[in-house]
């Protein structure tokens, strides 16, 4: 019979390969008896699914370039676009 | 763009200096780029790298699976016999905190939160998807087995985060 613990690394693995039969009976069978273990394989599975909706978002705020950082970056990028016509004229 | 690295690097000033690089080595590639794609795809795709170079260099620094390191914090989470020491309470409704804002910003602390060496794990694997070998190979972790043992410490230490943060906040 697995402990909770050794529940708990499986069902994290769960998420990155596929377990073997013998893991996955043995896994179930602790499910059938342990709310808590349900719990924890439930909430990592929302875990992994946020993680995937995180990489799509594009509203937090906290997340933009302030006008300072803008501004020194066009300037810049318009140094070496300079640069870059001046060494390579014809371009 | 600079949220994509943003969310991925986690340090301001690091993530702002990749867009920059980003478009000067745009700037210099002009010609290659054939418009078979969206400009906005090309120069994500270039961010990539960047961001991928930022982790081999610093796992290269910093090699990430002294996995000894937090065994002990996790047995934190357990008793001697490997039952749960705490409990593991219901969540309640966690579809609608993936719509909500203030979820995202509690959700993106908590990864900030995690040992620097977890937290780039968690974002590549998790967050960037990033395949198994990839991820030990950029972060120079030995075999996917310490990969899977720090993934593990991580997925539980954001769950407990959340958990006080968010679910038991609300």
């Amino acid at each position: 019979m697995l402990s909770c613990k050794e529940v708990s690394k499986l069902v994290s693995q769960a998420q990155d390969r596929s377990l073997t039969l013998g893991e996955r009976l043995s896994v179930r069978m602790h499910l059938l008896m342990c709310r808590m273990c349900r719990r924890y394989q439930k909430q990592l599975a929302f875990l992994t699914q946020a993680g995937r909706r995180f990489s799509h978002l594009s509203h937090a705020g906290a997340f933009t370039l302030t006008e300072k950082a803008k501004a020194r970056m066009k300037q810049k990028l318009e140094e070496a676009a300079r640069e870059q016509a001046e060494t390579e004229p014809g371009d | 763009m600079y949220r994509y690295a943003l969310m991925r690097v986690r340090n301001p000033a690091v993530a702002e200096d990749m867009v920059q690089e980003t478009f000067l080595s745009a700037l210099k590639a002009r010609e290659r780029f054939a418009g078979k794609s969206a400009e906005k795809t090309w120069l994500i795709g270039i961010l990539k790298h960047k961001i991928i170079d930022h982790f081999r260099k610093s796992g290269r620094e910093h090699p990430v699976d002294d996995i000894n390191k937090e065994a002990d914090h996790q047995d934190a989470f357990f008793d001697e016999q490997g039952h749960w020491n705490t409990e593991i309470a219901a969540w309640n409704r966690p579809g609608e905190a993936l719509e909500k804002k203030q979820f995202w910003e509690i959700f993106s602390a908590c990864i900030s939160d995690l040992p620097a060496h977890l937290a780039d794990l968690y974002i590549l694997r998790e967050i960037n998807g990033m395949q198994s070998d990839e991820v030990c190979k950029v972060l120079n972790i030995s075999t996917t087995n310490n990969m899977w043992v720090m993934l593990s410490r991580a997925r539980m230490k954001i769950r407990r985060c959340l958990e006080a943060r968010w679910f038991n906040a609300t």
